[in-house]
């Protein structure tokens, strides 16, 4: 079981908390509305960056006083220079770009260690809703009907560890996710994840020489 | 020098440098003389820390925020400057000043030319974006302000604040460039040049010598302000706002009146400008911002010109500015990315193009209200009321 969320923070974010030393720097791509941002610059100080696509998310940020632009993490993480972060994260943002091993390769080069959440498509309500229903999965996800989702690029648990290791990445640590508790909780799910838990939360480096 | 202890309602000051300290400019010449008109609103604090420079556009002047002397129009920011404003006089000491070239009591070419007594006319220097900054640091020396807490500002104003931003860092804490670009492109060049042909075809610009001859160009300054105007505007906006809607009568008359309320518009915009605007100063300070580009004082690379920087940026751009569009905010995103500077920028969705900047625009009212506070905070200066 992971620890309640801290107050006002959303409890799939504490975990990313959890893995981020304070005093760091930190550049969140797809911040929103800079809910995991604010908190770690005022609780945890660190130098703080958001990246966000949407403009009203953007403007949300600035107007709490973060620093942070409008870009695309598929076309805009090219502008920053190599090493600029000691932390990049990417939450349930991957899933929704273009070239995700393109946006896992530069999330790398800009910070020493990725801290990436996704969607795993292989969470067994979702297997037998397909195997039953024939359809793809919604409700358990995201609520949100095929057509109409940001994840264009869906994944599994298992399906992710093989990109990263083609990376040449390291899992430094790993925190499956199963359904909400009424009270809000998340559980934490470390038997047979890819079966088991909904989300997946990555702490990650690249090997040297790689 | 004593600290300024500055009231709400203080008139206008003037600044007037010696021959010991000319103004160095970008073209070789030593400007002698300098003075400088600004206007002060509020207290600066006893650790000097939260003086706001407010730079103005190409048309603006120094009355940022306080009734113009001239038109007895409210100031052209009141919308955010004042007390209990976004940028409140009673937390910040705002300053604006008249920028060199201009035609409200700062050196221009509408002054007296020292060697000769006559009106400078296009015996004045041509000057750039870099000396207007220049002689505005020149004016925060006399005011003894080390660090400005913001410098912002929109359009040509803008620049202002790149190049403060870039030649200055130490002396700036935030930097707020609105609606502007690191260079001035191909086709904001062609709009100057359609204005200052229109001045020089004027019979009575004289070669620039009318203020000797005691006429003006009217006609030629007019038509260069609203060919201007139209630029600072968008399409929808224009559309909203006249359509085809006839002026004062119910047909058209087969004539060249202004039949349509959008031509009646633009005339009393060329007219009421030539009243409080000098030809020649339109003319220098047009070529001050076409001259612009700070990256090819950096070897060509922007970045280089933010290279370590340590002043907190937030860069603002309208959606339908067509004159300075969000492409151009975004190239110096990047290149402040590059740099590792600290930045923040938005691009605020409205159809009032380009003028957006001046008028009520609540979302990049909230904007800059967040990032002036954050930055107020950290350091150390008064939230707000």
């Amino acid at each position: 079981m992971t620890a309640p969320a801290p107050p006002g923070l959303r409890p799939d974010l504490a975990p990313i908390v959890g893995m981020i030393e304070p005093g760091s720097r930190v550049l969140d791509i797809g911040c929103g509305d800079g809910e995991l941002l604010e908190y770690l610059v005022h609780r945890r100080q660190v130098t703080g960056r958001g990246m966000e696509i949407v403009q009203e998310g953007v403007n949300a940020c600035v107007a709490r006083g973060l620093s942070v632009i409008q870009g695309d993490a598929d076309t805009d993480l090219s502008d920053y220079p190599t090493a600029a972060f000691d932390y990049v994260v990417l939450t349930f943002t991957l899933q929704a770009t273009r070239d995700p091993r393109q946006v896992l390769a530069e999330m790398l080069r800009i910070g020493r260690y990725g801290i990436v959440s996704i969607t795993n498509y292989a969470y067994w309500p979702l297997r037998l809703g397909l195997l039953l229903r024939g359809q793809m999965p919604t409700a358990e996800v995201d609520g949100v009907a095929w057509h109409a989702s940001g994840n264009i690029r869906r994944c599994t648990i298992v399906d992710f560890e093989t990109l990263g290791a083609e990376l040449g990445l390291s899992v430094d640590r790993r925190i499956g996710l199963g359904r909400r508790h009424p009270d809000g909780r998340l559980p934490e799910v470390r038997c047979l994840p890819n079966l088991r838990a909904c989300q997946a939360i990555y702490l990650l480096h690249r090997d040297p020489g790689s | 020098m004593n600290a300024p202890t500055i009231s709400e309602d203080r008139p206008q000051d003037t600044v007037r440098f010696g021959r010991d300290a000319p103004l160095r400019l970008d073209c070789g010449v030593a400007l002698d003389g300098l003075a400088i008109a600004y206007q002060t609103y509020g207290e600066l604090n006893a650790a000097r820390s939260n003086a706001v420079l407010v730079c103005h556009a190409l048309t603006g002047d120094q009355h940022v925020a306080s009734p113009h002397p001239l038109t007895g129009r409210p100031g052209w920011w009141q919308l955010l400057v004042g007390p209990g404003r976004l940028v409140d006089t009673r937390r910040f000491f705002v300053i604006c000043a008249n920028v060199v070239g201009g035609c409200q009591g700062t050196t221009g070419p509408k002054e007296p030319d020292p060697t000769t007594g006559r009106p400078y006319g296009l015996d004045f220097p041509v000057i750039t974006v870099g000396d207007m900054v220049r002689a505005q640091a020149m004016l925060l020396d006399h005011l003894g302000i080390d660090q400005l807490f913001c410098v912002l500002g929109g359009s040509m104003g803008g620049m202002q604040v790149l190049q403060w931003a870039s030649a200055y860092p130490d002396r700036v804490y935030a930097a707020v460039p609105i609606a502007t670009a690191a260079r001035h492109s191909a086709q904001n060049i062609a709009f100057h040049e359609v204005g200052r042909q229109a001045i020089m075809a004027d019979p009575d610009w004289r070669d620039g010598k009318y203020l000797e001859f005691d006429v003006r160009p009217r006609a030629g300054l007019a038509v260069a302000r609203m060919a201007a105007h139209i630029t600072y505007l968008s399409e929808p906006a224009l559309h909203r706002k006249f359509g085809r809607n006839l002026q004062d009568r119910e047909r058209v008359t087969y004539g060249f009146e202004a039949d349509f309320q959008v031509e009646s518009y633009l005339r009393h915009q060329g007219s009421t400008f030539v009243n409080r605007f000098d030809a020649n100063s339109y003319l220098y300070i047009t070529r001050a911002m076409d001259y612009f580009d700070l990256a090819a004082e950096h070897e060509g690379v922007l970045a280089k010109a933010f290279a370590r920087t340590p002043v907190r940026f937030c860069v603002v751009s309208f959606s339908s500015d067509w004159l300075f569009p969000t492409a151009q905010s975004k190239a110096i995103v990047r290149a402040l990315n590059a740099a590792a500077a600290n930045v923040s920028f938005v691009e605020i969705q409205t159809d009032k193009g380009h003028d957006a900047f001046l008028l009520d625009e609540p979302e990049f009212h909230a904007t800059l209200a967040g990032f002036l506070n954050g930055c107020a905070e950290r350091r150390g200066l008064p939230g707000p009321a």
